[in-house]
């Protein structure tokens, strides 16, 4: 948590503005910018079908994969847009990774789930893949749970664990900034306060941009949050001052639990 | 007034408890006749296998399996040239449509859109439904006609052609259950498309891509009618795709037309084994589902 103060000295690590997305004539999200910052947590709230996912799959440029989806605006990752023309997506995917609401682990082995990025990027020495893969587990917090069966189906994985493979294996092609959309939406209070401790951890390393249903967890983990409503940005700030001092009056009735 | 009003909740209750008793009897009956169609289904499996095994396996012995075919009268004729021609026939079918099919099925599940990806659904429902004689006579007329000879290469490419539209239905079935956001967390690991779909995608849809093809084989394995004038038969020991070869479904339907009693019994040890072959395939397919599942 953090003062205003401190939020404006943060360096920015994607700037977003006045990003729009349109599947077919619906429009989605609504000119919205906000800025990232770096080795920060920041989180993305608001009700269902606000437009938070759709605005955090914007950001790695998922929505080309979307048939009938638009979008314009810019983000811009490091000095450069990830929308200007000649940019290969592929490439801006590997330096954004994403963790998605389902744990969605290959159907391979646990092995092959986090080595599955380093391979395809060329890197073929076992010991050096060996290493890549006891690195991503281990700062996964998953590395004890599974060392003895690394050639075992990840699908034998509870759903917690799951998860944690799915970060360890973002975090194996080491991208700049991670994405999350939901990622403990689906699992149990304890494997949820897991990948919370996690995502604290994770942001000494990375930044992470967080998409959350629940005002607590972004309460715990995040040092800025963003609230969206109805495909606009209504509001964005640190953590700490957004729970306290809410500027808008639809956040503070979103934050009292008055609708949503 | 009260009484009155008693009584006709009473009616009411009747006629309510009539009507469930005449709902209750329609019930029963819709699931007794359900149950006595699939009880038809079934029998006539049944039936007919215990018919060809009672029928085929006097006839059945190890001759049976590894001598060529020989003249009526002489004892210890056999299929050994059938059975290795059905083989090839078919191994060279499913090395031929199992790429375009499964190419068409990808295509078909992941990024086929509009009048075209319609146009293929269609068009591979319409060829699954062709008589295979149609197939044979075209087999015969692009590759028999044209080269003045019978080959079992022209059977294969019959058989392909038959066994095409289910592997592209199955594939492209099986690559849809891939749930979506596999191949998204492949996409949002860095993989280009090919990449997702190469070596992410299709491993999670292996076991269900391998049934249908299993499926396409058992359809063909009992096929005759494009053989006619395609394979041809043959009494000899031959292996060339290039040339006129015996198979085990027409083995038993000229033997099934002979006058000779002896050649009729080797007609049904014949059919049995390709049922059993059939059999033996279609319990393949169902374990390379079930393995699938519970890996999934």
């Amino acid at each position: 948590m953090m003062t205003a103060q401190e939020q404006t000295r943060i360096g920015e690590k994607m700037g977003v503005r006045d990003l729009n997305v349109y599947y077919g004539s619906f429009h989605a999200l609504k000119n919205a910018s906000l800025s990232v910052g770096e080795n920060r947590v920041t989180a993305l709230i608001g009700p269902s079908g606000c437009g938070k996912s759709t605005f955090l799959r914007a950001l790695n440029r998922m929505h080309d994969l979307t048939p009938g989806a638009r979008v314009t605006g810019e983000v811009i990752l490091a000095g450069k847009d990830v929308y200007a023309p000649g940019v290969d997506p592929v490439t801006i995917r590997y330096r954004i990774g994403m963790v998605f609401q389902r744990p969605n682990p290959f159907p391979q082995s646990i092995y092959d789930n986090v080595t599955f990025g380093p391979r395809l990027q060329g890197e073929h020495n076992k010991g050096k893949l060996d290493e890549i893969c006891e690195q991503s587990l281990r700062r996964a917090a998953l590395w004890d749970e599974v060392k003895d069966r690394l050639n075992r189906s990840a699908l034998g994985l509870s759903g917690g664990q799951q998860q944690r493979l799915c970060i360890a294996r973002v975090m194996s092609v080491s991208p700049e900034v991670i994405l999350m959309d939901e990622p403990a939406s689906a699992l149990d209070p304890i494997a949820t306060s897991k990948i919370e401790d996690l995502i604290t951890e994770l942001k000494k390393e990375y930044t992470v941009v967080i998409v959350t249903h629940s005002m607590q967890q972004a309460a715990r983990i995040s040092d800025v949050t963003a609230f969206f409503l109805l495909g606009e940005l209504i509001e964005t700030g640190s953590t700490t001052d957004m729970f306290s001092k809410p500027k808008d009056k639809r956040t503070e009735d979103y934050i009292t639990g008055r609708f949503g | 007034m009260a009484s009155a009003s008693v009584a006709a909740e009473g009616a009411m209750a009747d006629k309510r408890a009539t009507q469930w008793r005449i709902r209750r009897i329609w019930s029963g009956l819709g699931v007794g006749t359900a149950a006595a169609c699939a009880g038809i289904a079934a029998v006539t499996l049944l039936v007919i296998f215990g018919y060809v095994i009672a029928k085929g396996v006097t006839a059945l012995n190890i001759d049976f399996f590894i001598h060529l075919p020989r003249p009526v009268g002489i004892e210890g004729g056999g299929v050994s040239n059938g059975i290795v021609g059905s083989a090839i026939i078919v191994a060279i079918s499913a090395v031929l449509a199992t790429p375009l099919g499964v190419l068409a099925g990808i295509y078909l599940a992941l990024f086929g859109r509009g009048v075209l990806a319609e146009a293929v659904r269609f068009l591979a429902d319409v060829l699954s439904g062709v008589p295979s004689i149609v197939i044979g006579l075209f087999a015969y007329t692009v590759l028999v006609a044209p080269l003045k000879h019978f080959s079992a290469f022209s059977a294969s490419f019959a058989f392909a052609i038959l066994m095409l539209p289910i592997i592209v239905r199955t594939s492209e079935e099986a690559i849809r259950t891939v749930p979506r956001v596999i191949r998204e967390g492949a996409l949002a690991l860095g993989m280009s498309t090919y990449n997702a779909t190469i070596n992410v995608v299709l491993p999670a849809a292996r076991g269900a891509i391998i049934t249908g093809l299993l499926l396409g084989v058992a359809r063909v394995t009992g096929e005759t009618a494009p053989l006619l004038f395609t394979a041809f038969g043959s009494q000899f020991w031959e292996v060339n795709p290039a040339n006129p070869m015996a198979e085990l479904s027409l083995q038993v339907f000229t033997y099934a037309i002979s006058p000779y009693e002896d050649y009729h019994r080797q007609a049904w040890a014949g059919a049995l084994i390709l049922i059993v072959a059939v059999f033996i395939i279609n319990l393949a397919a169902r374990m390379a589902l079930r393995s699938r599942v519970s890996r999934g």
